[in-house]
């Protein structure tokens, strides 16, 4: 029974099969939103309202010819897609959907799993940065070197921003920290400005506007991705779906009172919670304009360290009052 | 670490091939070169072939945004040669639709400098509402393009009353979304933050290099035909010269909206003022000997056309100097600070057209860098023998 469980686990819920099915429609929903706001259709022909569009567009990218430079390191550039994928899915398996006890950790909820979901989601920026070194053309290379400033910029604010709420629930496990803001839903108030600048840092850690400076089509071409094609680039694009996912279904559980009620009524509050966290990141999306990589860093810390720093403030301030 | 990085022929911030080459030291450039010569069609020397109203249709097809301000260049220029005036009505109904199509034309602007700062909803709403005037120019002409309204001594269509009507409304509904835009683009923070203090051409920079257009007017220098030489019915019509001294692209952006309003203005004038009368006039089939410069103020800046007749149905020479390529040193020189971020934006924000610019082709080797000028017939030869040596392509595999 524990191995069906354990493989239902992986392979069914939370694992690969939902993050691919439900990343894609993640994505539609993004494409619909980012497309209605801009007075457009979005996509409407491939299945009912254009939801397969996405599976469509994967299908057909791994159908395209792939070409690998003659100059690129090949064993890097062959590997790497599949191993940023895979990081992905191993951090969707950590969200605290179903398959834990709170009072026995487990390997997919355990004390401190907050920081490992974290260190993973951070992978994909390092593997990025090594696809566009080792594809060694010019736009891939200041692409790469893009991510990696960018990375400096956002990653500090969104780990104090993700920690003001950890503090406060006094827990490093997503499934603890999820169940003390269900059981005090008021204290989520407080942690509302780190959920702002949680947002605003995961939206530069997915590369999407205004942070899609790394592959900022009308700069530097394909950017990070310039020589990827076919099956890899599809790889890419899905990992950077499932990390849309796995971030916001971190925010969700970390800001907004996780996924309680088992499998099924937890099911219902992911789906509602991550869906207005993506909500939230197209609005950013259609809204802005892409800044350039000196504003991202000065953004980053003049703004949302300094504020992320008063937000874990308020919060050891509050938890003295409340203890 | 200096290197060089290839803007260009092909590059998607490009909507047609020039090469742009940009030394970079990481993010930020040291020197930009630009080359020309990737879209040139010999347009002028096909003019030495064809007659005067044939010639009308052919310089329409010098630019694909502009194509009014071309033809309505060149018709300057070959009534002055023939000594005729075209009736007032029908030069209302041109100017008209010169007006609108610099509507259309800053309206686009807007939308591409939007998109080139990764500010596509910017690009959707203005491409949206530039149809308002998309759909007026092809009632009025027939044609949403090239619009072919004009005829040597006049224009081809008349306006009735019903069309006045629906111009009104349509510049109504436009001014409303100008302003509206005038407020974004000058407001946004993450947009004016992209734009402001980028590409700064100051002043004297302009006037040493120059520059045309909203460029020119940006650094401060009113520069506008319609104002200085006012031809044609500008004369009779009350409208300003926008600028702004803030010498960047933002001023750019400030100066081509508040030109949309003058346009409204304009637009609205003319429709008020309209005179009855025919609208063109009869014109004779030769043109007297002799040569003139014409000018007119195009929605990039100022055209100009150079026209020679040795007194047959045909040209000797038609010279053809488009604003973009009145604006390249200013662009040189605008591209030389900054960084990597800003070469789209700068360069968009001359409005470039560069199948407009292209006057000559000057092959230069990849491998030697040495130029040389090759003829038509030559340039294919060399490409055929190129194609039959290549070695045979793999194609491309089907994966499944």
């Amino acid at each position: 029974m524990a191995v069906l469980r354990t493989l239902l686990y992986l392979f069914v819920y939370p694992g690969l099969l939902f993050l691919f099915a439900y990343s894609t429609f993640c994505e539609w929903f993004d494409r619909k939103v980012f497309a209605r706001l801009q007075n457009r259709m979005g996509p409407t022909h491939t299945g009912s309202f254009g939801l397969l569009q996405p599976i469509a567009d994967f299908i057909k990218l791994l159908a395209k010819e792939d070409v690998v430079p003659a100059a690129a390191d090949k064993g890097l550039f062959r590997v790497l897609p599949a191993f940023g994928l895979a990081v992905v899915s191993a951090a969707g398996l950590l969200l605290p959907v179903w398959n834990f006890d709170l009072a026995v950790p487990s390997f997919t909820s355990f004390q401190g799993d907050l920081i490992v979901l974290l260190y993973l989601l951070s992978l994909p920026t390092l593997i990025i940065f090594l696809a566009a070194w080792s594809s060694t053309n010019y736009f891939s290379s200041i692409g790469g070197a893009r991510v990696l400033t960018m990375l400096f910029g956002y990653e500090v604010p969104l780990f104090l921003a993700v920690l003001s709420p950890a503090i406060l629930a006094g827990s490093w496990r997503l499934a603890e920290i999820a169940a003390f803001y269900q059981a005090k839903p008021l204290l989520i108030l407080p942690n509302l400005l780190a959920f702002a600048i949680a947002v605003v840092a995961v939206q530069a850690k997915l590369e999407r506007c205004p942070f899609d400076i790394p592959h900022a089509e009308t700069e530097i071409v394909g950017g990070t991705f310039t020589e990827f094609s076919g099956k890899k680039l599809a790889l890419f694009r899905l990992m950077f779906d499932i990390e849309m996912v796995v971030s916001s279904g971190l925010l969700a559980a970390v800001f907004l009172g996780g996924f309680p009620g088992g499998a099924l009524v937890g099911f219902a509050h992911l789906v509602v919670k991550t869906l207005f966290v993506i909500f939230l990141l197209s609005l950013i999306r259609a809204l802005t304009s892409r800044i350039r990589i000196d504003q991202v860093v000065t953004l980053a810390w003049k703004y949302l360290a300094p504020l992320a720093v008063l937000q874990l403030l308020i919060i050891i301030l509050l938890k003295g009052l409340l203890s | 670490m200096k290197f060089q990085i290839p803007i260009g022929p092909q590059h998607p911030a490009l909507k047609e091939p020039i090469s742009l080459r940009m030394t970079v030291e990481g993010e930020v450039i040291v020197d930009a070169d630009i080359r020309l010569g990737y879209n040139h069609r010999g347009v002028e020397k096909v003019a030495e072939e064809k007659n005067w109203t044939q010639n009308l249709y052919l310089s329409e097809r010098i630019c694909g945004i502009c194509s009014h301000s071309h033809s309505t260049c060149y018709v300057q220029g070959v009534e002055k040669l023939m000594d005729i005036a075209p009736p007032p009505r029908g030069m209302y109904i041109r100017y008209l639709v010169s007006e609108l199509e610099r509507v259309h034309s800053h309206l686009l602007w807007l939308g591409v400098a939007g998109h080139e700062a990764g500010f596509d909803s910017f690009f959707m709403y203005t491409w949206r509402d530039r149809e308002v005037v998309m759909d007026l120019l092809e009632m009025i002409t027939g044609n949403r393009v090239h619009y072919a309204i004009n005829a040597v001594g006049g224009v081809r269509r008349d306006l009735d009353d019903l069309q006045k009507a629906k111009v009104l409304e349509g510049v109504k509904i436009l001014r409303e979304r100008s302003v509206y835009y005038f407020r974004i683009g000058a407001s946004e923070p993450s947009f004016v933050a992209r734009i402001a203090g980028v590409g700064v051409l100051p002043l004297e920079k302009a006037v040493a290099l120059c520059a045309v257009g909203p460029t020119a007017r940006a650094s401060g220098w009113a520069r506008d035909v319609r104002k200085e030489d006012p031809y044609a019915v500008y004369g009779e019509l009350e409208f300003d010269v926008p600028t702004a001294d803030t010498c960047d692209v933002l001023g750019r952006v400030v100066v081509r909206v508040k030109e949309l309003l003058e346009s409204y203005k304009l637009i609205e004038q003319m429709i008020h003022k309209l005179p009855e009368g025919p609208i063109a006039a009869k014109v004779p089939r030769k043109a007297k000997p002799g040569e003139v410069v014409s000018r007119y103020e195009a929605p990039r800046g100022e055209n100009l056309h150079y026209i020679k007749s040795n007194g047959t149905d045909k040209p000797e020479r038609l010279k053809v100097r488009a604003p973009t390529l009145a604006n390249y040193p200013a662009t040189v020189e605008m591209l030389r600070s900054g960084f990597i971020a800003d070469i789209p934006l700068i360069f968009a924000a001359i409005d470039p057209c560069i199948c407009c610019a292209e006057r000559a082709v000057v092959l230069t080797s990849a491998r030697s860098g040495e130029e040389s000028i090759v003829r038509l017939g030559d340039l294919r030869r060399q490409a055929l023998e190129r194609h039959q040596k290549a070695p045979l392509k793999r194609n491309a595999v089907w994966p499944f």
